[in-house]
């Protein structure tokens, strides 16, 4: 990776809108930023990736103080493929563009909006929470923050339908740190979709999601990444799951040029759960890069990961997962499944599946698989009379099936179907 | 739910009947049985034949040189030791990739079949329900067969509703239709399932490969009457490749060939299959061993 553009200063960080604190936090994280060291490939949690060659000075951070007003055809687009929701923001480049919420919800202390106007006060405390640092580019992401998505649903409510939350990359040359903090509070109940989505732009996005799921609240969390080819996107999602609480995370990566995603869910409170999910497609020269973390920090909690992706042409996956069962998370449970199809000569999966277990009285299971499409299956369909086009359509349809019947968003889980029929169809 | 033994109608032979006096083949060869319910008349009777086919993997040959014809609306039995190339054979015929072919020919009506891919094969007629049907995780049957007949120019509209007639035909519960093909059914349960798509395709010849196996005694006489009543509906023609003579008592057999090590070493009529019954392989130079 080489030098960061000039750019990347802290008097651009400095003329970002914010109170005292956040100038502050910001000028921190960049101070840290500068000291340390940008990830290669030569680490083992960047093994496989890309990132020697993203060259970080051919993108500029986006220091607009406003974000660009009205909602473009293409947002109102994604947006609404979420289905009825409950209310909806729109980030564009990392600034607030278009919040709604619906009147019920505003009266039962239901926010969504954006962090530094909805909660100036204790953003200070919201922002970070969940978050650590685990690289450079979380430092980076902190240092040229604009402004963060925020989302709390009080103790005790439940809401019935999703709240919505667009992140849009305007930008050409723009690099883009959105920002997504998710509370919710004790005993209640939420879905969120976020979709991240650009036009067809050069640009590198760096967004950080922060989910905080109180005791026994129930957090559904779907993750919609369709990014448009020529962007880089580095993406950390820190998840806390309380006491007795349930978090079901579900992340579907088609877009992006090179793609990553950071996973890591921490299980604080005893007796939580947490379900990780993604379904991810690449083509062309796209690549997507997964690194998950199961962290189980206290007794009797359970986390479930399964994620399914395929790769065709020359486009690369990675998937790296680690089930950590710290001291005193004795009667858990962590499972991991990683199952991956290769559709071309020309690409490649990489699965790497990891324990580290400091307890004995713990079940863990991990699986792992890399290959093609099955030769018997496509025979057997054959034999019925199904063209091999048809063959190869159905039994990628039924790979992804399982995985894809279980996004949180039902209304979701069609489109995606399409989604993939149309990835796997395209030339 | 129409019982297993109702299904099919009251055309299955009982047991003690079959294997008799009948010297001949249980029925005239060529399609004079009646023309396939669907076309009516129109049909004049195909001919699958293979000649001289020697088939194998790159290590080892395992077909040294088959000979059969078999016409529409025939039944012709293939028995042999475990081992000897049965499935091979049937897999062979279908396409299956890694089985070459050395020499040797295979054609339905004059197409040479060798030469189409295994889809083709289908969509010219013929249909293998396979010794182990394979699962296809996440892949419905209603798909499956809906894109078969859309390759086929039919109506993919036609599918539940010809499923559930099939269903009910051999009493097959259609809960388990629901599934993905073959996912979590049982060995008796994927033979039904397979005996339905069978019934919904229409091919004009099936290679049946042990279909018995795995059947309760009531589900085998139900597939096993859907099998025969397909023969007469639509000229089915069969070949049917068993270790018992019990499925032959319901699909009568016009003729039994004996695969032995690659080959055929004898042929009959239904009498042979009850021969080998009490007999083994011993008289074919077979010992226990099975070499
Ligand atoms: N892919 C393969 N590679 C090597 N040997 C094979 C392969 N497939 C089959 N064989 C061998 O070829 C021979 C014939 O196998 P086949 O499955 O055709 O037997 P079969 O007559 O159907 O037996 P069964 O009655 O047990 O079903 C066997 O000895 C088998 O081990
Ligand atoms: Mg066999």
């Amino acid at each position: 990776m080489t030098t960061p553009s000039t750019e990347f200063t802290a008097d651009a960080a400095a003329a970002l809108p914010g109170p005292a604190w956040m100038q502050q936090r910001r000028a921190d994280a960049l101070a840290r930023f500068e000291a340390r060291a940008l990830p290669t490939e030569a680490e083992e949690v960047w093994r496989y990736s890309r990132i020697d060659e993203l060259d970080l000075s051919a993108y500029r951070p986006v220091v607009a103080r406003e974000a660009p007003t009205g909602l473009p055809a293409a947002v109102t687009a994604v947006a609404d493929a979420a289905g009825p929701r409950s209310g909806l923001l729109v980030m564009r480049d990392g600034r607030l563009s278009h919040a709604e919420l619906r009147d019920d919800l505003s009266a039962k202390g239901v926010v969504l909006g954006s962090l530094l106007q909805a909660a100036p006060d204790e953003g200070a405390e919201v922002l970070g929470a969940v978050a650590g640092a685990p690289d450079a580019f979380v430092e980076l992401a902190t240092a040229f923050l604009g402004e963060a998505a925020f989302v709390r649903v009080p103790s005790k409510v439940e809401l019935d339908a999703p709240l919505v939350v667009v992140h849009w990359l305007d930008t050409d040359g723009g690099a883009v740190f959105p920002r997504t903090l998710v509370q919710v509070g004790e005993s209640s109940q939420a879905g969120v979709i976020e979709v991240a989505a650009s036009d067809d732009v050069a640009g590198l996005a760096a967004p950080v999601v922060e989910l905080d799921v109180g005791d026994a609240a129930n957090l559904a969390y779907l993750g919609l990444q369709q990014l448009g080819s020529r962007v880089w996107q580095v993406a950390y999602q820190a998840s806390r799951v309380g006491r007795d609480a349930s978090l079901r995370s579900f992340t579907a990566a088609l877009g992006g040029g090179y793609a990553r995603l950071r996973t890591d869910s921490r299980l604080a409170g005893q007796g939580g759960s947490t379900q990780l999910m993604a379904a991810f497609f690449g083509a062309g020269d796209q690549m997507h890069d997964f690194r998950t973390l199961q962290d189980h920090d206290a007794p009797r909690t359970t986390s479930d990961l399964l994620f399914k992706g395929a790769v065709r042409d020359r486009a690369r996956s990675v998937y790296s997962g680690l089930i950590r069962i710290r001291h005193g998370a004795h009667g858990s449970n962590a499972f991991q499944t990683n199952r991956n199809l290769v559709l071309s000569e020309g690409a490649h999966a990489d699965s790497v599946p990891n324990l580290e277990i400091e307890e004995n009285d713990v079940r863990c299971s991990h699986a792992s698989t890399v290959g093609p499409i099955d030769e018997e299956q496509r025979y057997y369909l054959e034999s019925r009379g199904v063209p091999p086009a048809a063959a190869d359509r159905l039994i990628v349809g039924g790979f992804f099936g399982d995985i894809l019947d279980r996004a949180p968003a039902p209304g979701v889980r069609a489109r995606l179907r399409q989604a993939v029929n149309d990835r796997l169809e395209s030339d | 739910m129409t019982p297993a033994r109702e299904a099919g109608g009251d055309r299955g032979a009982p047991a003690r009947e079959a294997g008799g006096d009948r010297g001949a083949p249980a029925r005239e060869a060529g399609g004079d049985r009646g023309a396939p319910a669907r076309e009516a008349g129109a049909d004049q009777g195909s001919v699958l034949s293979v000649v001289g086919l020697r088939a194998g993997v790159p290590e080892r040959e395992i077909l040294e040189g088959i000979d059969l014809e078999l016409r529409s609306g025939e039944v012709h039995a293939v028995m042999g030791p475990n081992g000897s190339g049965k499935s091979t054979l049937a897999h062979v015929l279908m396409g299956r990739p890694g089985i070459r072919v050395t020499a040797g020919g295979v054609s339905l009506d004059g197409i040479d079949l060798l030469a189409l891919p295994t889809w083709k094969r289908a969509q010219a007629g013929l249909f293998l329900l396979p010794q182990y049907p394979t699962e296809v995780p996440g892949v419905s049957l209603d798909d499956a067969l809906g894109e078969a007949l859309t390759a086929a120019g039919r109506d993919r509209a036609e599918v539940p509703e010809l499923v559930a007639a099939e269903a009910s035909r051999i009493g097959f519960d259609p809960r388990f239709l629901d599934r993905p093909l073959n996912v979590d059914l049982s060995g008796g349960e994927k033979k039904r399932n397979e005996t339905v798509q069978l019934g919904v395709l229409g091919p004009r010849f099936a290679v049946l490969d042990e279909v018995d196996s795995g059947l309760d005694i009531d589900a085998l006489r139900a597939v096993a009457r859907r099998i025969e009543a397909a023969t007469t509906e639509s000229n089915l023609g069969v070949l049917a490749i068993t270790h018992y003579t019990r499925l032959l008592h319901v699909l009568r057999a016009d003729a039994v060939h004996v695969l032995v090590r690659g080959s055929i070493v004898a042929s009959g009529g239904p009498e042979l299959a009850e021969e080998l019954e009490q007999t083994g392989y011993a008289p074919y130079g077979v010992d226990e061993r099975g070499t």
